[in-house]
């Protein structure tokens, strides 16, 4: 008797214990009445899981749907915040902090947080609940990365070998031996790339890695700032921001609508030591071709076809990739399985053209390749029909995580929402 | 003579109005020259709306930098261009501003004068006196 008492107890426990984790799965969580502001293909729909965050980058959802979120500006000389949903309504009532630094890189890897610094990648320990362990024994894994200003972030992903791949982005628009100047050629070759305008790859086992112990995985990127591993193909994918300002420094060969679409804002399947080219081409996504740069003998004609490896995807100009996902979840329809959200954070160098982005995006993937189409997926965290100056959005799309019932997550780096994307039948 | 002096006061009025009015056109045909090279040289980076792009490129619109007195700090920005991170209103730019040393002393006051009377800014004129002054002593 008493052992049947047992194992009532212990079923009822376990019943228990599965009606709190489907509590807070989608389909018992009520969206906002307005989706949260957002557009979405039919059956989605949308709530604000937490508003006003902070300056919210990349984000990461541990097995039991919290949410780490990595800060671009201190919250009370904090840079890491945790929200979790208490009572299972899908909004998040606590919130804690902790990281006394800056920065955009976070991912959780079996049972550990990795976070970024603008110049050093760290490592904590979670125990079983997803909690850090210990906030101030962070493992520094990496130091010493290059930060001046422009293009500082530091995003991450990993592999499943012990690998963490670390973006470090070109603090430079292509290379000319004077930034940004009308007249000023591009330096070859460009010396930025020894140190910045690639992928590192260090391990997730040892401490105070420095370029010297590290790889240069991939280089010829400017400036990536989504990056994500498929684990269905085992490789590392990258979004690349593309060179700016085509028609201020060479008017003679750009007009300001050509400066408005091209070049191209690309996608790279990467395999260890690839070069995609930059700041010696671009891509031109109408023409299917990469392009000699103009600070470097290029007319707007002349192609480079024997060089560089090709994007697996390309976009529109200048509307900044920020984040970049593969969905492996149940919980959408099945052709989303194994293809890719990007977030755009919205461009600013189409003016006097209106701005564009400012969405979130899916790839769809068959065969381990994307179709070569792409669709708008989340549309309205602007507030606005049309952009035409950046600070008119109200909110722009930055960071994306998958939840462990498959949800996505979406963060905003204006206002610091979170959104939380759901598919309801 | 208290009419004599009447007559003189007066004259007073009507002629600094005449100099004001004159100045406010001087002013007002500056920022319009000053707006051209605006559109052409710094929209792309500072936005129609004077903006800026948040977290890149500094905002001119409402600017304490833009609309202070300190000119020669703009003339400075404009000739030498800003290299170094610095905090404006409480926020860090990213990108590097190139050196437009290829605009006259005119053009530079023009645009300057555009951009301290334009959107909601309401800073007075910069002349080409003062231009000249500045630029000379900046090596």
């Amino acid at each position: 008797m008493k052992k049947v008492t047992q194992i009532s107890v212990f079923s009822s426990l376990f019943i228990l214990m599965l009606l709190a984790a489907t509590s807070s799965s989608a389909q018992n969580i009520k969206p906002d009445t307005d989706n949260a502001g957002l557009t979405l293909p039919k059956g989605f729909t949308a709530l604000k899981v937490a508003d006003n965050v902070g300056r919210t980058r990349h984000i990461a959802v541990n097995k039991q749907g919290a949410i780490y979120v990595k800060l671009e500006r201190l919250d009370n000389g904090k840079g890491i915040v945790v929200l979790k949903d208490t009572d299972g309504d899908g909004r998040t009532e606590t919130k804690t902090t902790f990281a006394n630094y800056i920065g955009t890189g976070i991912a959780i890897k079996g049972n550990y947080l990795y976070a970024s610094s603008n110049k050093e990648v760290f490592k904590y320990a979670l125990n079983e609940n997803g909690d850090i362990v210990d906030e101030n024994a962070a493992a520094t894994l990496v130091t010493g990365l290059v930060d001046k200003g422009q293009h500082n972030s530091k995003s991450i992903t990993l592999d499943n070998a012990g690998n963490i791949y670390v973006n470090v982005g070109a603090p430079s628009n292509s290379c000319q031996e004077k930034d940004r100047t009308k007249g000023s050629m591009g330096m070859m070759p460009c010396p930025i790339l020894d140190s910045a305008g690639g992928i590192w790859q260090f391990k997730t086992d040892q401490l105070n890695q420095t370029y010297a112990t590290g790889v240069r995985y991939a280089t010829g990127l400017r400036n990536v700032v989504g990056l994500d591993w498929n684990n269905q193909l085992n490789q590392l994918f990258v979004t690349q921001h593309g060179r700016d300002m085509l028609n201020n420094l060479f008017p003679d060969i750009y007009d300001t609508t050509v400066s408005a679409e091209l070049p191209s804002e690309t996608m790279y399947a990467i395999n260890k030591g690839d070069n995609a080219g930059w700041p010696y081409v671009y891509y031109d996504h109408v023409k299917g071709k990469k392009m000699m740069a103009p600070e470097y003998g290029g007319d707007g004609k002349k192609t480079v076809d024997d060089k560089f490896i090709n994007p697996a995807m390309a976009f529109p100009a200048h509307m900044a990739p920020n984040g970049l996902l593969f969905y492996t979840g149940n919980q959408f329809p099945a052709r989303y399985k194994n293809g890719a959200f990007i977030a755009f954070h919205g461009s600013w160098n189409r003016s006097p053209l209106p701005q564009e982005g400012y969405y979130v995006v899916f790839v769809p993937y068959e065969n381990g390749k994307p179709t070569g189409k792409w669709e708008v997926f989340a549309d309205g965290f602007s507030g606005k029909t049309v952009v035409k100056n950046p600070r008119d959005a109200q909110h722009r799309p930055c960071g994306l995580a998958e939840g462990p019932d498959g949800s996505l997550y979406i963060s905003d780096d204006v206002k610091g929402t979170i959104y939380r994307i759901m598919y309801q039948k | 003579m208290q009419r004599i002096f009447l007559v003189f006061v007066v004259m007073m009025i009507s002629f600094t109005t005449v100099t004001a009015q004159t100045n406010n056109k001087l002013a007002a045909a500056s920022a319009a020259r000053g707006k051209m090279i605006y559109l052409q040289r710094c929209m792309v980076c500072h936005q129609a709306d004077g903006g800026g792009v948040p977290k890149l490129n500094a905002p001119l619109d409402a600017s304490s930098t833009v609309n202070g007195s300190d000119i020669a700090k703009l003339v400075k920005y404009i000739v030498k261009g800003l290299n170094d991170r610095i905090e404006i209103d409480g926020e860090f730019y990213a990108n590097a501003m190139p050196a437009a040393d290829d605009l006259k002393d005119q053009q530079i006051a023009d645009v300057l004068t555009f951009i301290r009377s334009n959107w909601s800014n309401k800073a007075g004129p910069v002349t080409l006196t003062q231009v000249k002054q500045i630029r000379s002593k900046l090596k």
